[in-house]
């Protein structure tokens, strides 16, 4: 397999995704220390910690430079984890009304 | 990344964009994962597995933590930490969050030195990524030891609210940070084959007798970076929400 070595990219690419983790990190904990609360802090968490898993993925995992055949193999049966997240919240509204209902003390 | 395969005529053959590239290289002969080195993909493969044991983790974190009765311990009050003076919250684990972003930094420029040839700063930076590593878990030592000695915290029970608390924690953080773990090992073994030059040389590994190469660095990169992607789940969900 004689191809060109590896992923190289230009140092700043780095630099800059390393700045933005820090920047969103920073964001994300002051939502906790701002004591954020309700649908906002939520929200807040859920951007921050998608942006941060992104930059992540992308360029230091160099996704963002792979073919497309490996990103969706990996990618799609991630759906399937959310499909779940879906199906377990259906789920705990159930058991938690059974246990008002059943077993309040 | 374009590239040209020359044809039989020796005309270049032009590359399908898009969802057509994706039918075209798992259609094609012999490989579906093009341009990617075998480690590489095993690797990825691995971290997708891995994705689905921290992700049902974390979905049996939040099952319980939606249909628990007694109300959920405040992780904001029970991770603030004092240096004298008032308790400042969920400090520690803040820390230990920008001591892993450092590290992901620090491994991503030792894969990029790596491939320019350049064994000693991607030995180095390999150290100092495990050094990171190192004290990312002896920060999760002091609070589980903080948790455990002090604030009386069990799988099974704690003073705080919902017993669930425990388990969860115990089992989602104690899974991540035996990753971690392994990583500083994984970190070293790797930093001492670059130092010694098993990649320059293409010494054959001990195990697989393939030639050394510096996609070693980046295969060792994708687990480290892996391990900071899970880490950044674990701070929103578990200790944020």
């Amino acid at each position: 397999m004689a191809q060109t070595e590896g992923q190289q990219h230009p140092i700043s690419v780095y630099f800059k995704v390393w700045g933005w983790l820090f920047v969103l990190s920073t964001l994300s904990y002051m939502v906790d220390y701002l004591s954020f609360e309700g649908y906002l802090r939520w929200t807040l968490i859920l951007v921050f910690m998608i942006m941060k898993a992104g930059l992540i993925v992308t360029v230091f995992m160099h996704m963002k430079w792979e073919r497309l055949a490996l990103s969706y193999a990996l990618g799609l049966p991630i759906m399937f984890v959310l499909m779940f997240v879906g199906l377990m919240i259906f789920e705990s509204d159930n058991t938690f009304l059974q246990r008002v209902i059943y077993f309040a003390t | 990344m374009a590239q040209t395969d020359a044809s039989s005529t020796g005309a270049a053959l032009t590359q399908p964009q898009g969802w057509n590239s994706v039918v075209a290289d798992w259609s094609s002969d012999q490989r579906a994962f093009k341009n990617v080195p075998w480690g590489k993909a095993m690797m990825w493969i691995f971290l997708l597995s891995d994705t689905f044991i921290f992700s049902i983790f974390l979905l049996s974190y939040m099952t319980v933590r939606l249909t628990t009765t007694v109300p959920w311990p405040n992780p904001s009050e029970i991770f603030a930490l004092s240096f004298g003076g008032e308790p400042i919250p969920l400090i520690l684990i803040a820390i230990m969050t920008f001591i892993l972003i450092s590290s992901s930094g620090t491994m991503a420029m030792a894969v990029r030195f790596g491939y320019q040839k350049n064994r000693k700063v991607c030995a180095m930076l390999l150290i100092v990524t495990a050094m990171f590593g190192a004290s990312f878990v002896g920060m999760q030592v002091f609070e589980w030891t903080k948790l455990i000695v002090e604030e009386g915290v069990r799988p099974w029970s704690n003073p705080f609210g919902a017993a669930q608390f425990g388990s969860t924690f115990f089992m989602i953080t104690g899974f991540h940070g035996f990753h971690v773990s392994i990583g500083v090992l994984f970190l070293l073994a790797t930093a001492r084959k670059v130092w010694r030059g098993d990649f320059d040389n293409e010494t054959p590994g001990f195990f697989t007798s393939r030639k050394g190469r510096y996609e070693a660095v980046e295969i060792m990169g994708l687990y480290w970076h892996f391990v900071d992607l899970v880490w950044v789940f674990i701070f929103a969900f578990f200790y944020l929400w």
